[in-house]
């Protein structure tokens, strides 16, 4: 209805506009005929008489014009007027559009595309009612650590009053077994108020709740998430009731979860939700007791209307010296945080924070540098333009016209950039959209644009279309018609600085910023893909095989295991075959609190240092690579029968006992007051991901600390793929419900490495935009210099000068312009380096490399840039060019 | 007769409500007035008459409605509106009151100073 009314006011103003018009034509035809009868009445005929009243009446267009202004109103249809001249004239000169138009997609689109997924990232809530009274509560700890223990969750749940009631998730992978047919799964293990806390209702059948837990393994139910519903099961709404095999256990379908629930973790879309207690079944891990595992990934709940974040955050630290002093074996005090949960808390979400910011002011950087460029090309233009402009002056347009449009012509401009620039960031959105850049894992970039985004790209074309159209205002308001007209448009070739080299060294300062930026990062990135990791991921496979997914109970475990390492070890061409419970650089880790032989009192705070711990079988270290220092590996006689042995790194070693061969030999206690005495000694490596400070690491046997969580790191020259199917044989022969998940080491790592990556291309592609637009910046002013001075070098070469001295003459300039920007914007970037060295990890501009890289790119690109424009200096033929004029 | 003086800018406003002032007119009966009521000394270019008109129109001083001439044209006739009247009351104190200023200003004699 709203539009139907819209379209009625819209026609209604067109109607009453034209009906205007005819009424200011009527009504100046009626005075001239007013007038010729009176010049007819004086004598004249009625021809002439109309005639000469016509003369008398002056420009009838001109007035007509001013009429239409006059009454006011007029402004759409001045505004057709003005877009009909500019598309005119935009036609008249596609090289000059067709540059423009690029240039402001290229730096719209770049914007466009860091927003939507800085938008989807950090701004836009998680897709649940209520997210603004949502959060989730971190530990102050070193690391923002949103990770909790289901026993402090409990009691914190229990004691708490400023959230309506806390939930918990965490992730884990398990093997889902629908008619014979097992495959991994990843599922969000739920606390049973999660769904109820997060207010969210089912799309099928029903969710689990509270009232569903009975102590462990009490609640054997599935709500499969939309999308594993719409993908694996077909829609099939009779799915509810059905039974499956879960880890070997029989647990039932109950519901599905609405289609925009994607599970608490923005980028993570699980299969399926599962409730927490029954966490033995899928982890293979009893810890719903243990009050010092903090496996909980994350609790959060919604605050209740009133409380302030203070409030919660005061009461719960209250709690947390509760609990510090109830149980100071397991419990420091902590202070605790409330953050957002969409991000896994504080924890990803501020080097998220920094790198969209760092990123966004660099793409607002690349629009700035393209206006620039505009900016100049339009001052340009005007320039050449300013014979039109005179006439129309003469002719007698006023100055606001003209101004308007020019502005008009740049907005049209920008606008049409704008719409080619969104258009691409669309199509590069929907790519990344459904792109998975981790295979194994379901994550899931939701960056679809939304009308914010169409606004931001809005509002930045209209801005950057004014703010390149004002630089030639002021050389319209200056034209002078009758001198213009007079002596023609050759302005002089001043010495001055004018407003243009201002541009186009700013533009170029931006441009050298951005190429500093990319060639930090670059760098940055080769340096971490050639840090030394602590292993060799080369010619190395893992296997990824869970026991716990088949079945196996605690103590068959380590029989099991013995046996695959030692089918494997007898596989053709294997090295070495060994084990480790999670592999360094996965993406969770085991960090243990670790005590000097001397401390008795074991609380967490009086730690010597927080080791990350491996659980290793005796032939690990050969089969990854890494280096043995000082004394021994395990064997396969450290079992529970020998004594307690531990092999430990350098930075251990440091740490507790000060140096490597002080170490050797030497004991040290866990938190349940174990003494493990120091057989060995290797290599420091990266643990937890590439751009950690070196951390403390501890190995243990695995026939000591049995666990069913497994990798098998198979190392061998032979080509993966041949080994890695010999190796699904192998396992299949020894127990065919055993699901086996191989990777090369190397593929594994690019998890590791994704955001360097991530951040390194993104950093990349800024740089290429730089340049682009330097060079085009570049170009256009040296070919619109030396197209201005034809006839100077003509004459130059007429009195034989040499091919250098009419470089200089024609190109100098633009040269010691570009030699001033590179500098100032390779100042700038050292200066900024604070900033690039944040995001990108052993990033430093202060780096010979990269400094040289920058000056010798710059140069490259002024070079590229100049170089039509110089053939077409050097080609200049005098006799023609003084012949023309 | 002397040649026809170009008017200040912005006292065309003036003068047009003025013209108006007396009877209500059309366009180029505002244009015969002026010139009968500044004995021919003002020079209006013609054209200029109507986006002046208009204005004022838009300000709310002229009402306009067509009617027919006295030759039988259809033509549009202005009138003044209570704002207009107000209007050229209070221009025509300042602007006498200018005028005033002025010509004491130029009629200043040495011994005066």
């Amino acid at each position: 209805m709203k539009l139907l009314a819209y379209f009625r006011s819209l026609a209604g103003k067109f109607l009453r506009r034209s009906q205007t018009a005819d009424d200011t034509d009527e009504e100046l035809t009626a005075h001239i005929q007013l007038r010729a009868d009176d010049l007819e009445r004086s004598g004249l005929s009625r021809f002439e008489a109309e005639r000469q009243a016509r003369i008398e009446f002056g420009g009838e267009a001109r007035f007509k014009e001013e009429c239409h202004e006059a009454m006011g109103g007029n402004f759409i249809d001045s505004m057709m007027n003005d877009v009909r001249y500019a598309v005119r004239m935009l036609r008249k000169s596609p090289g000059f559009t067709f540059t423009a138009v690029i240039t402001l997609a290229l730096a719209i689109g770049a914007n466009a595309v860091v927003f939507a997924v800085m938008n989807a990232m950090i701004l836009r809530p998680l897709n649940v009612p209520q997210p603004e009274s949502l959060y989730a509560i971190e530990r102050n700890a070193s690391f923002r650590d949103p990770s909790q223990s289901y026993p402090d969750y409990l009691d914190i749940g229990e004691r708490q009053h400023s959230f309506d009631g806390l939930a918990g998730y965490t992730i884990s992978e398990a093997a889902l077994d629908v008619s014979n047919s097992a495959s991994t799964v990843w599922a969000t293990d739920a606390t049973g108020n999660y769904f109820d806390e997060l207010r969210i209702q089912p799309y099928l059948g029903r969710f689990f709740h509270s009232s569903d837990e009975h102590g462990p393994n009490s609640a054997p139910y599935i709500v499969l998430s939309y999308d594993y519903w719409h993908t694996h099961f077909q829609d099939d709404r009779g799915v509810i009731g059905r039974t499956v095999e879960l880890n070997k256990h029989p647990y039932t379908i109950i519901g599905v979860a609405p289609p925009e629930f994607r599970g608490t973790l923005l980028f993570f879309s699980p299969d399926m939700f599962v409730p927490m207690v029954n966490e033995e079944q899928i982890d293979g891990n009893d810890t719903l007791h243990s009050r010092k595992d903090r496996w909980v990934f994350m609790v959060m709940g919604h605050l209740k209307p009133g409380v302030t974040q203070a409030q919660a955050v005061a009461e719960l630290n209250s709690i947390g010296a509760y609990l510090a002093a109830a149980y100071p074996d397991d419990d420091a005090k902590e202070n605790f945080l409330l953050a957002r949960p969409s991000l896994y808390g504080d924890y990803l979400g501020r080097p998220m924070k920094a790198f969209f910011g760092g990123l966004m002011l660099l793409a607002g950087l690349i629009l700035l540098a393209a206006c620039a460029n505009l900016g100049s090309l339009f001052a340009a233009r005007a320039a050449d333009r300013s014979r039109e402009v005179a006439l129309r002056l003469a002719l007698g347009s006023t100055r606001r016209r003209i101004l308007r449009q020019l502005f008009t012509e740049a907005v049209l401009i920008s606008l049409i950039g704008g719409a080619v620039g969104l258009w691409g960031s669309m199509m590069l959105l929907r790519a990344m959209n459904v792109w998975q850049p981790i295979p194994q894992y379901p994550l899931h970039l939701p960056v679809l644009a939304d009308p914010k985004v169409y606004w931001v790209a809005l509002l930045l074309s209209l801005a950057s279309g004014f703010l390149f159209g004002a630089v030639p205002v002021r050389q319209v308001l200056r034209t002078n018609p009758y001198e213009v007209v007079k002596s023609g448009s050759t302005a002089p070739v001043g010495r001055r600085v004018t407003a243009r080299d201002v541009l186009l060294v700013m533009q170029i300062m931006i441009c050298a910023v951005l190429v500093t930026a990319s060639f930090v990062a670059i760098r940055g990135l080769i340096r971490t893909l050639h840090s030394n990791f602590g292993f060799e991921p080369n010619h190395a496979l893992l296997v990824d095989t869970g026991l716990v997914w088949a079945g196996y109970s605690a103590d068959k475990t380590p029989i099991m295991q013995k046996r695959m390492i030692d089918a494997l070890a007898a596989v053709p061409e294997v090295e070495h075959v060994g084990l480790i419970d999670v592999p360094p650089l996965h993406d969770s880790w085991n960090p243990v609190n670790v005590f000097t032989d001397k401390t008795t009192d074991l609380r967490p705070a009086n730690a010597a240092a927080e080791a990350i711990q491996y659980i290793i079988s005796p032939d690990y270290f050969r089969a990854a690579g890494t280096s043995l220092l000082l004394g021994r590996t395990f064997t396969w006689h450290d079992d529970k029968n020998s004594p307690r042995v531990a092999v430990i790194n350098g930075e251990f070693a440091r740490r507790l006992f000060g140096s490597r061969a002080n170490a050797m030999g030497r004991y040290f206690k866990m938190p349940n007051g174990e003494r493990l005495q120091v057989v060995g000694i290797v290599e420091d490596g990266k643990y937890t991901n590439v751009t950690e400070i070196p951390h403390p690491a501890l190995f243990l046997p695995t026939l000591q600390w049995p666990t069913a969580q497994m990798f098998l790191v198979v190392r061998s020259e032979r080509d993966p793929q041949q080994l890695a199917a010999d190796i699904k044989n192998t396992l299949h022969d020894l127990d065919p419900g055993l699901p086996v998940h191989i990777q090369t080491w190397n593929g594994k790592l690019n998890t590791a490495l994704f955001g360097a990556r991530a951040a390194t291309a993104s950093l990349g592609v800024l740089g290429v935009l730089g340049a682009m637009l330097a060079i085009t910046g570049i170009f256009g002013m040296a070919a619109y210099s030396v197209s201005k001075r034809m006839k100077e070098l003509g004459i130059r070469i007429a009195l034989g000068a040499r091919r250098e001295e009419v470089l200089q003459a024609a190109l100098g300039r633009a040269f010691r312009l570009l030699a001033i920007g590179s500098l100032a914007g390779l100042a700038l970037g050292i200066l900024a380096s604070r900033v690039l060295a944040f995001i990108v990890y052993l990033g430093t501009p202060q780096d010979p490399i990269v400094l040289a890289g920058v000056v010798i790119a710059m140069a490259l690109l002024g070079l590229v840039a100049t170089w039509i424009p110089a053939r077409r200096a050097l080609k200049v033929d005098p006799l023609v060019l003084l012949r023309e004029e | 007769m002397p040649e026809p003086a170009q008017i200040l800018p912005g006292t065309l406003d003036l003068l047009i409500l003025k013209a108006v002032s007396l009877g209500p007119l059309h366009g180029y009966g505002v244009l015969l007035r002026i010139g009968q009521i500044s004995g021919q000394a003002l020079l209006i270019e013609q054209g200029a008459l109507y986006p002046a008109l208009f204005r004022l129109v838009r300000q709310g001083l002229l009402k306009a409605s067509w009617g027919t001439s006295e030759n039988n044209r259809r033509a549009k006739y202005y009138e003044l509106t209570a704002a207009g009247r107000k209007r050229l009351r209070e221009e025509t104190e300042d602007w006498n009151r200018l005028a005033d200023a002025i010509a004491v200003a130029l009629s200043a004699r040495p011994e005066e100073v």
